[in-house]
């Protein structure tokens, strides 16, 4: 993709906690009624993630009174207050369609047991504006910089589930994941 | 009534402030050199010649390295006139993304991605046939006239043919943001062509 574009999709990026198909999640976002804004929770399981940047979406499935509900939020939106994850998911697809033909017992996700302690993602702009003028310069620096943490925090995690007792099966989730 | 050719980089999305997303084409815009600058007492016409799209001297023949050298203008790819959009310009200024301003209406034209050799269904929105139960006409164009009166095809009956590939004008375009100094002007929606294709922005009455 063009270098341009990038960095204009750069300064609209926000910070996400880590979550991927199969998760639980509560999504807490804005909803505009008139003049008055209140925020809703919409809480279910993700069945996709699709696209990159800024332009990144994410798809939440539940059960509403018996009938399968799905909604699509972009992950970077501004109304987007916050993204819990409740759950972890053991899933092996990416995309996980196979849920809308199963209802009840069948159209649940098996869990993953531990998955390393959960981070607290502030939401916020992941870029601040003072350091794009810095990264104008040089646009690689910063996102570099900010992958780096994130793999040496994923390998202090692995560490610690080998350490713990029941290590082979987290351990192995936890290499998946990273 | 500003006119200047830019570079089409692609497309990308925005988030407005109530949490809409605005679909923008991202163009690099200028800045470009005036050429020439066409009269009506010396050539019959109103128009202004813009240079755009920096290359290296190697790259351009002698004669046009002649010809911008006499207009003092860096070496351009590009030359295309603009009818009656000379207004104030004289040869030797610049036209920067500045010269438009955030919310005006322009009209951008330029080759549109070609599409190759398309049947009618594709090219001129004829309908289908019954695509089942032993059809024998699923996608074919169906008559195309009479029979020994005129026993001719008239012309100008639409048929198969190569689609895409011509200028392609988009009209009625927003300008949702100038950056002067990365030249750059943002539009709303799609625009002709592929990326890193020239294409004209013109005000749009």
């Amino acid at each position: 993709m063009s270098t341009v574009i990038d960095t204009l999709e750069r300064t609209q990026l926000r910070r996400v906690p880590r979550f991927q198909s199969g998760d639980r999640v509560k999504v807490h976002f804005q909803v505009i009624e008139g003049s008055r804004r209140r925020t809703q929770v919409f809480e279910g399981v993700v069945i996709k993630r699709q696209g990159e940047g800024v332009r990144e979406t994410f798809t939440v499935r539940k059960q509403s009174f018996g009938v399968g509900v799905e909604r699509t939020f972009p992950i970077h939106s501004p109304k987007i207050e916050k993204i819990e994850v409740a759950a972890r998911g053991d899933v092996r697809r990416a995309k996980l369609y196979y849920l809308r033909g199963r209802v009840g017992k069948r159209a649940r996700v098996r869990e993953r047991r531990y998955t390393g302690p959960e981070e607290v993602v502030e939401r916020g702009i992941l870029y601040d504006p003072s350091a794009e003028t810095a990264a104008a310069v040089d646009p690689e620096v910063p996102g570099e910089a900010v992958d780096e943490q994130a793999l040496v925090e994923a390998e202090a995690e692995v560490a610690e589930t080998q350490a713990s007792a029941d290590a082979e099966s987290a351990a192995a989730g936890d290499e998946k994941q990273s | 009534m500003p006119a200047i050719l830019a570079k089409k980089l692609g497309m990308t999305q925005r988030f407005l402030d109530d949490g809409r997303v605005e679909r923008v084409t991202v163009l690099e815009a200028g800045p470009c050199p005036v050429t020439a600058i066409r009269t009506q007492d010396a050539d019959g016409y109103e128009a202004v010649q813009l240079g755009f799209g920096a290359v290296r001297e190697k790259a351009l023949n002698k004669p046009k390295l002649g010809y911008l050298k006499k207009v003092n203008a860096s070496p351009v790819r590009t030359l295309v006139e603009f009818r009656d959009e000379a207004g104030e310009l004289v040869v030797g200024d610049t036209v920067t993304v500045e010269a438009f301003e955030v919310g005006q209406k322009v009209k951008i034209a330029g080759t549109g991605k070609g599409k190759g050799f398309q049947g009618t269904i594709k090219r001129h929105n004829f309908s289908s046939g019954p695509k089942s139960h032993g059809s024998h006409n699923k996608r074919a164009p169906g008559s195309i006239g009479a029979s020994a009166t005129p026993s001719r095809v008239m012309k100008g009956i639409r048929g198969p043919g190569q689609m895409g590939g011509k200028r392609v004008t988009q009209k009625g375009l927003t300008i949702v943001e100038l950056m002067p100094e990365q030249n750059l002007m943002l539009v709303r929606g799609s625009v002709p062509g592929s990326k890193g294709d020239t294409v004209e922005v013109r005000t749009d009455a």
